[in-house]
């Protein structure tokens, strides 16, 4: 009962010091910015680690932070095979394969208001689908190594990313295209000087809705069928043998894996898209 | 409406692409059933034409192209076997049929709907909470993106059997994953949308000395309308998924999800594309029919639905 007091204490603490600082003078820093919802964090996890100790929660159904951690250390190699297998090899090639398609097949349907007006329901409507019920599919026809997760994360990423696309290239406006004109640029020069520049906007919204889309999509298709290795294939046998710390550590490296994915597009995007007014 | 005509015309080539594709998909095991009738097969083992590429195959074996379309166990389906197969387990079948897809529908669609009415009403309070309290908007909200880059959806199998192993099943852990799913969708929006007043609207309703609940009641709430339809479409179909995901590996005898790996163990594709393409149906008649209610309701608030 201690321990659960302690916790108490260690919330109001938490809390009580970002009431201070988000009310503070400085509260618009950057430093205490970033600080708050450390310390909310930090918070979580010290009150989860109390609670399980102290209401000697059973490790099977929440394993303790501190058990996750050491997990962490212990099983570096193979946390980092897995890594290898389900996000390097399945999410990004499926990522990367479903990016340009989408990109090609956007130019093209752009070339004629016909098909853009034909693949922008189209594709919003497959975006909203439950494409992941395809995994079986694939693991089917391709077989249970990575090219069958690539599969099913390029066709998850590639609906998305499509409609952005098909939409941004739409998004400029008449004087635009006038000027444009009035230099004599011909379709290739108008579309690479002024068309793409103008989607990116647009398209890297398409491809930061897909780093999420990616990661689950080459999890859940490793629950069909997988090689001795990879996220998926780890969480379902480490959770068989009750292992919950195991689940927890690939918890952790999918979360990191997948902030840092989506930290990577949103820096790519700042630097590709400086000039648009949210960015200023 | 003018694009009905161009929407026909994609969806009329993808069904296209998918009847040329189911012959090369089809073709090894059509030959090779065609050498156990007895009949004329070119190359005549079956390690040679594993050799070639099914459209290869396909050129040299013309005559067995039909057959190609009417396989029991293909690895393709064509269209209109999927269509008959949906047609015989949606209409045919009595819904309380254990074949029946309406009822293995109702199965996935209970806990899609209680728990996307679950993240919903949590996402909208935690949306004002953020909103009106700048220490929950520092703190929570950078935990709430990260949050989405957690594949929570990977995890909805143990969920559930953790949850299971507690003693709790049937409808709620489902709902859990749901409206874990649809929550942070709801959460974004209508922190844009209770944010997008403007200076000079709030200014205005300082004029007319307006306490903070009628602010709230009167401009910010109905501002945020457009915002909380676009989010809850997004919800919605997430909501779905989460569902079906949650009854994939967990054993589950009811529901779409079941029904694709009931499909795929026992080797009867068309059950698995069947209830593939009835959760879709089922996807796309959820947004058209918030897509319906987000027209009505911006009309007679007065606002055009985009």
């Amino acid at each position: 009962m201690t321990l659960a007091a302690v916790a108490c204490a260690v919330w109001i603490l938490g809390w009580w010091m970002n009431v201070r600082l988000a009310n503070g003078a400085s509260s618009d820093a950057i430093a205490i910015k970033i600080l708050i919802p450390a310390i909310f964090g930090l918070t979580i996890v010290i009150v989860w680690e109390l609670m399980v100790r102290g209401f000697e929660i059973n490790p099977v159904i929440l394993p303790a932070p501190s058990d996750v951690i050491e997990r962490l250390g212990v099983s570096g190699a193979t946390l980092w095979a897995d890594f290898r297998q389900t996000i390097l090899k399945g999410a990004l090639v499926g990522y990367l394969l479903g990016a340009a398609a989408a990109f090609v097949v956007a130019i093209i349907a752009d070339r004629s208001d016909f098909l853009t007006r034909g693949i922008l329901p189209v594709g919003s409507f497959m975006a909203a689908l439950p494409i992941v019920g395809t995994a079986p599919i694939f693991v089917k026809w391709l077989g249970s190594d990575w090219e069958s997760k690539a599969a099913v994360v390029g066709v998850m990423v590639f609906f998305p990313i499509l409609v952005n696309a098909v939409a941004g290239l739409k998004d400029t406006n008449a004087m635009q295209r006038d000027l444009m004109r009035t230099y004599a640029a011909g379709y290739w020069a108008t579309l690479f000087k002024l068309r793409l520049p103008s989607a990116m906007p647009f398209v890297f919204n398409g491809l930061k809705i897909g780093t999420t889309l990616a990661l689950i999509g080459a999890i859940v298709a490793e629950f069909f069928g997988s090689p001795t290795v990879g996220m998926g294939f780890r969480i379902s046998t480490s959770f068989g043998q009750l292992a919950l710390d195991m689940v927890w550590a690939e918890i952790v490296v999918a979360a990191i894996a997948g902030s840092a994915f989506y930290g990577l597009m949103v820096m790519i995007e700042k630097w590709v898209t400086f000039w648009h007014p949210s960015q200023r | 409406m003018r694009s009905i005509i161009p929407v026909m015309t994609i969806v009329a080539g993808i069904l296209l692409l998918w009847l040329l594709a189911v012959i090369p998909m089809n073709m090894h095991l059509v030959a090779d059933q065609a050498q156990r009738d007895d009949r004329v097969v070119t190359p005549d083992t079956p390690a040679a034409r594993q050799d070639l590429g099914g459209i290869t195959l396909a050129l040299r074996n013309p005559g067995l192209v039909a057959d190609t379309y009417s396989l029991t166990r293909p690895r393709l389906p064509a269209p209109q076997q999927v269509a008959v197969e949906m047609y015989d387990t949606i209409i045919d079948k009595r819904i309380t049929s254990k074949r029946s897809l309406v009822y293995h529908g109702w199965v996935t669609l209970a806990p899609t709907l209680l728990g996307f009415a679950i993240g919903t009403g949590l996402g909208i309070l935690l949306a004002v909470g953020i909103v009106y309290s700048r220490v929950m908007d520092r703190s929570v909200m950078p935990w709430a993106i990260v949050s989405q880059t957690i594949p929570i959806l990977a995890l909805a199998p143990m969920i559930i059997v953790v949850l299971g192993s507690m003693g709790i099943q049937g409808l709620f852990p489902k709902s859990l994953i749901a409206a874990y799913l649809s929550f942070f969708p709801v959460v974004v929006g209508m922190v844009k949308g209770l944010r997008s007043p403007d200076a000079m609207q709030l200014d205005l309703l300082r004029t007319y000395n307006a306490s903070k609940s009628q602010g709230f009641w009167k401009l910010r709430l109905p501002a945020s309308t457009p915002y909380l339809f676009a989010s809850l479409k997004i919800g919605i179909s997430a909501s779905l998924v989460g569902t079906i995901v949650a009854e994939l590996p967990t054993g589950a005898r009811a529901g779409f999800g079941a029904r694709m790996l009931v499909g795929d163990q026992y080797g009867q594709p068309l059950v698995s594309w069947a209830a593939l393409f009835a959760a879709a149906l089922t996807a796309a008649a959820l947004v058209g029919l918030f897509g319906m209610i987000e027209r009505i309701t911006l009309k007679r608030m007065g606002m055009q639905a985009s």
